[in-house]
């Protein structure tokens, strides 16, 4: 006993420290991760974000540098205060009330000075930065806009918060990133790489050489330019028009998808929410909760689609041999439904496809819906067939662009109609869904969805994806969910005399006043009844003037969709925008300078007040004048 | 035999092992003094370089230590142990202060450590004594004796203060177990600690149910084959649960708060992670950030001179006190565990060593020396590793530092010495 005793002690004691090493570093080891290793501090290198050019190479998104003077307190030497505050343009109290301030925060860590110099101070103030020890310029990259358009095309970027750092390692506190627009979806895209530089600290925070003499640092990768696809002088001209006005335009190339144009309103300068002002700037935006300026109405916005969804119809009706273009409907001034007479303002008189169209008579388009139905053994059936027809152009889902939201908007279905009015043959028909023949029910677009559709009509038969990427680093984009086309389940030939009657919209049709002169345009304009709910009661608006159109008819090259919240009928608003936007898409000018000037001049502001006036209002008013013009020089909000 | 030197006699598996921990001391202190900025091993004005010069003196060192009579340890331990005491007594006088503790002389081109030769000293004095042919340890008159020979040490080192090397000498009683001293001493000692521990843990209320209860099942247990002597046990137990309310009084109304942190620290008592965190950051700085080092080496480590946190100084004392942290985090657990090993076997080998002695000093001195390197090597890893608190003793031939290097040498080769030299005065 007396002898092992000291041996078992000492084994004993071995065992126990080996346990607890192979504790440590076994069984609870984490290799220091090189980011939180407390003795390894990373220096980053920031690149600069990738520029965003137009279709035609013309430049929307640069940077600017901007030059933060930094401080850091333990480093100040003694200075001439009054020539340095004269340097930086600041009162010698502030100076030393800012100063404070940073030695409060941190003695060793570097403060912000001063924010955002212009490049006139920072010359002048260069040159004298080293007899001021303490002092340093950190030069920063903002964004600059080279337009004051498309901000709900590009978007805007802002610092990362937790819930990105939690997501995504590769981000840094403070550090930027893409909100929203193009800036979101071409993120990894246009930031680039960060460089990184490892440097070995000892526990005082001092530096104390490279770690592992850089073996592991990164150098910075710059941030790749892009191209999109709209056209930054059609965007520009087309939010001018829409000064005042709220509602969406989508302008889409129909052979190939590309997004020419992607207008909101109302919307704001893009260089608002850059740099100091910024946050300042995103709430006043953002808590506009009456006309939304942030809500992207292009993409975003669900409404009825109203008359251009009749030349779907018509496809259904010839694709299922339910009409050929010279079957006939008699238009009383209005049909009947059961015994209630709806009435149409078409004039009346005996319709065909091309007049049906041209006129746009709902009591032909909903006897088009009703013999769409008597092809079918049973309601289900044709409901069934009738919203496939009408998924196959994109309607009703996200269509699967590169934007970075949007909405599906809505196609009914025989689930639906059952779980509404019940199972069976009996429960709901034709007859009870009609809205869907006119584009009233629950038929629900945005207006890309729209302008996507018009596309599909334009290329008789198939769509490609809409997009707004173009080019990455000057190279065409190669990805086949943008370059192969969809096809609809409509076959080419039933689209000619459909076309034939859009374009007869324009000869003799509702929209015979909008003509461009040696241009060929095929349109249907769109007069949509719209409801708000005011202090609980469901009250009529005036009427949401939509218009589709694509031009020229036999070679289309641009496909169009406007929807002009609270316009009236569709060709007062819509279809004024919607052609002179072709013709300056086409001809690059306008000759109808009268339209124009009448078209920048009317705001509907005054049709926007009336719901929230808390008077009686007149809808639907003829007279244009009472359109208030447009103050001039009013540039705060567009 | 007679005829042949000590160098073939001598007990060359502890040299090699002595040489092992050597070596890898040394890399370690390289590494954990290293500085981009000197790339020399041989410049004596880095603290690397001053051990190496510490090194070479040490093994001159040796040469004289193997040279002299082995006859002249024995006859002249009383003596060094008389100067060893007067110069502990001296440092109220003439001492040196270095980090708030008064315990070296300043020689000028060195500061030596006297309390680093009362351990030899003490060592040797205790064999001594133990030894004589007067002596008999089973006297109360003479187990006395020789814990004063212990405690006067201990008792002239404490105020400087040094509470750790205090403590090695305490470790000197396992010579005196050795030689016949009672075992239950030790259990009595070993039960004192475990009551102290659970009653920081536990709160004292369940320790007194816990030995009441022990006390009733021993009692009920009580049959004629099992012989229990009640009135002792009794006793025993009610001075445990006094001991246990006592402990509670001491640690809550004596104690300062830094006393009580650095305990609550040890134990793991604290679960609130803001006082933690305080804890972490203050008293238990060193224990965490060194606990850290070893962690993040893993199982192969970081490499030599790879350790960030060694090459950051974020643990302080590194390549002293805390030297086994930078093993840890650069040779990782391969490297612990080994120098583990090597302290467990040459500790075994020692053990070895001394009972074939056939001369009793010889036997008592070799367990002076085991008590002495087992006290350092358990103390100072435990401590670096999170299993014991915060007290500052060195890792015996490991930590940087002259003095300790010197004299554990000594210990250690006087120690060969007397058993190269067994054979020749086998009385």
């Amino acid at each position: 006993m007396k002898k092992v005793l000291l041996s078992s002690i000492i084994i004993i004691i071995g065992i126990t420290f080996i346990g607890r090493l192979s504790y440590l570093q076994i069984f609870s080891f984490s290799p220091d991760q090189l980011m939180e290793d407390p003795a390894i501090k990373a220096i980053y290198d920031y690149p600069e974000r990738g520029y965003i050019y137009d279709r035609y190479g013309k430049l929307l998104v640069g940077n600017d540098p901007a030059y933060d003077v930094m401080v850091i307190p333990r480093e100040v030497k003694a200075l001439d205060t009054l020539e340095f505050c004269g340097l930086l343009g600041m009162t010698k109290e502030n100076f030393i009330k800012k100063l404070k301030r940073a030695r409060i925060y941190s003695p060793r860590l570097p403060s912000v000075l001063v924010h955002q110099l212009s490049k006139e101070d920072y010359a002048k103030l260069q040159e004298k930065m080293r007899r001021y020890t303490g002092f340093y310029i950190q030069k920063r990259s903002l964004r600059y806009y080279d337009t004051n358009s498309a901000a709900n095309v590009l978007g805007y970027i802002s610092e990362v918060n937790d819930r990105d750092l939690a997501k995504n390692k590769n981000y840094v506190q403070g550090e930027l990133t893409g909100r929203t627009g193009v800036e979101k979806v071409y993120e990894d895209t246009l930031r680039g790489r960060k460089g990184i530089q490892y440097i070995q600290k000892d526990r005082f925070n001092r530096d104390i050489g490279k770690y592992k003499d850089g073996a592991l640092d990164v150098e910075p990768e710059q941030g790749k330019e892009i191209h999109i696809t709209i056209d930054k002088e059609l965007q520009e001209y087309g939010e001018l028009l829409m000064q005042g006005k709220w509602g969406g335009i989508v302008a889409i190339e129909p052979s190939s998808g590309e997004i020419l144009t992607m207008i909101s309103g109302p919307t704001y300068d893009p260089s608002l929410l850059v740099g100091r002002k910024r946050s300042k700037n995103y709430s006043k935006l953002h808590y506009d909760s009456i006309s939304k300026p942030t809500f992207d109405r292009s993409i975003s916005f669900e409404k009825s689609p109203g008359s251009p969804f009749k030349a779907i119809n018509a496809l259904i009706g010839l694709q299922v041999g339910a009409i050929s273009p010279s079957t006939t409907i008699t238009c009383h001034h209005g049909f009947y439904i059961g015994r209630r007479k709806k009435g149409c303002h078409c004039g009346g008189g005996v319709r065909n496809l091309n007049s049906g169209i041209y006129e746009s008579c709902n009591a032909y388009f909903v006897g088009v819906y009703k013999k769409i139905f008597e092809q079918f053994s049973s309601n289900a059936e044709a409901m069934d067939a009738w919203e496939k027809h009408v998924r196959s152009f994109g309607l009703g889902s996200y269509l699967g662009s590169d934007l970075h939201t949007g909405r599906r908007g809505s196609v009914p279905n025989t689930k639906m109609y059952n779980k509404w009015y019940g199972e069976g043959d009996k429960r709901w028909s034709a007859t009870t869904t009609y809205s869907n023949a006119i584009g009233q029910g629950e038929v629900n677009v945005t207006p890309i969805q729209l302008a996507n559709m018009t596309a599909a009509i334009a290329n008789r038969g198939y769509y490609f994806t809409p997009h707004i990427l173009k080019k990455i680093e000057g190279k065409d984009i190669s990805n086949p969910a943008f370059t192969k086309p969809k096809y609809t389940t409509i076959d080419k030939e039933h689209f000619e005399p459909v076309i034939q009657g859009m374009a007869d919209v324009y000869n003799l049709g509702t929209a015979k006043g909008v003509k461009i002169p040696d241009i060929q345009i095929a349109g249907k304009t769109g007069t949509v009844e719209n409801y708000m709910v005011i202090d609980s009661v469901r009250t009529q608006l005036t009427d949401n003037s939509v218009f589709v159109a694509f031009a020229p008819v036999d070679n289309p090259k641009i496909a169009i969709a406007v929807y002009i919240q609270n316009g009236y009928y569709g060709s007062r608003y819509a279809g004024h925008i919607a052609s002179l936007l072709i013709e300056k898409y086409l001809k690059r000018k306008i000759t109808r300078k009268d339209l124009e000037k009448r078209m920048l001049e009317r705001t509907l502001e005054s049709e926007y007040a009336k719901p929230y006036s808390g008077e009686k209002f007149k809808i639907n008013e003829r007279d244009w004048s009472k359109h208030a013009k447009k103050p001039k020089a009013d540039n705060s909000t567009k | 035999m007679a005829g042949k030197s000590v160098l073939q006699r001598i007990d060359w598996l502890s040299v090699f092992i002595y040489f092992a921990l050597l070596l890898i001391g040394w890399i370690n202190i390289y590494s954990s003094t290293f500085t981009e900025a000197d790339q020399s091993i041989f410049d004596f004005g880095t603290l690397h370089g001053k051990q190496l010069f510490f090194i070479g003196v040490s093994f001159l060192t040796i040469i004289v230590v193997l040279a002299l009579e082995a006859s002249f340890y024995e006859r002249f331990s009383s003596l060094l142990y008389l100067i060893s005491m007067l110069l502990l007594l001296g440092l109220f006088v003439f001492g040196k202060t270095i980090a708030g503790a008064t315990s070296w002389y300043d020689l000028g081109f060195f500061n030596l450590q006297p309390s680093e030769l009362a351990k030899v000293a003490t060592a040797l004095a205790l064999a001594k004594y133990l030894s004589d042919i007067q002596t008999d340890i089973k006297r109360q008159k003479d187990q006395l004796y020789a814990f004063l020979v212990v405690l006067i040490p201990a008792i002239l080192i404490i105020p400087q203060p040094d509470p750790g090397s205090a403590l090695v000498f305490f470790a000197m009683v396992f010579v005196i177990f050795r030689e016949g001293l009672p075992i239950y001493y030790l259990g009595l000692v070993l039960l004192a600690i475990v009551i102290f521990i659970c009653t920081l843990i536990f709160g004292p209320t369940w320790v007194s149910i816990i030995i009441t209860l022990t006390l009733i099942l021993v009692l009920l247990l009580k049959k004629k084959s099992f012989r229990v002597p009640v009135t002792p046990m009794i006793v025993a137990a009610v001075v445990a649960i006094v001991f246990s309310l006592s402990v509670n009084f001491v640690f809550n109304k004596v104690f300062e708060q830094r006393h009580r942190d650095r305990f609550s620290l040890w134990l793991r008592l604290e679960k609130d992670p803001a006082k933690l965190e305080k804890i972490r950051k203050t008293i238990g700085y060193n224990t965490y950030q060194s606990e850290k080092a070893i962690e993040s080496g893993g199982i192969f480590g970081k490499g030599f001179l790879e350790g960030t946190r060694t090459k950051g100084d974020f643990v302080p004392e590194q390549h002293t006190d805390y030297i086994f942290s930078t093993v840890g985090e650069e040779w990782g657990f391969l490297g612990t565990s080994s120098v583990v090993l090597l302290f467990t076997f040459l500790l075994l080998r020692l053990v070895y060593i001394s009972e074939r002695q056939k001369n009793p000093f010889g036997r008592m001195y070799g367990y002076g020396v085991i008590s002495i390197l087992f006290i350092h090597y358990f103390i100072n890893i435990g401590m670096v590793i999170g299993l014991l608190p915060t007290i500052g003793i060195p890792l015996p031939f490991f930590s940087y530092g002259g003095s300790g290097l010197l004299f554990f040498t000594i210990l250690l080769f006087i120690m060969l010495k007397l058993d190269a030299n067994r054979m020749k005065e086998g009385i």
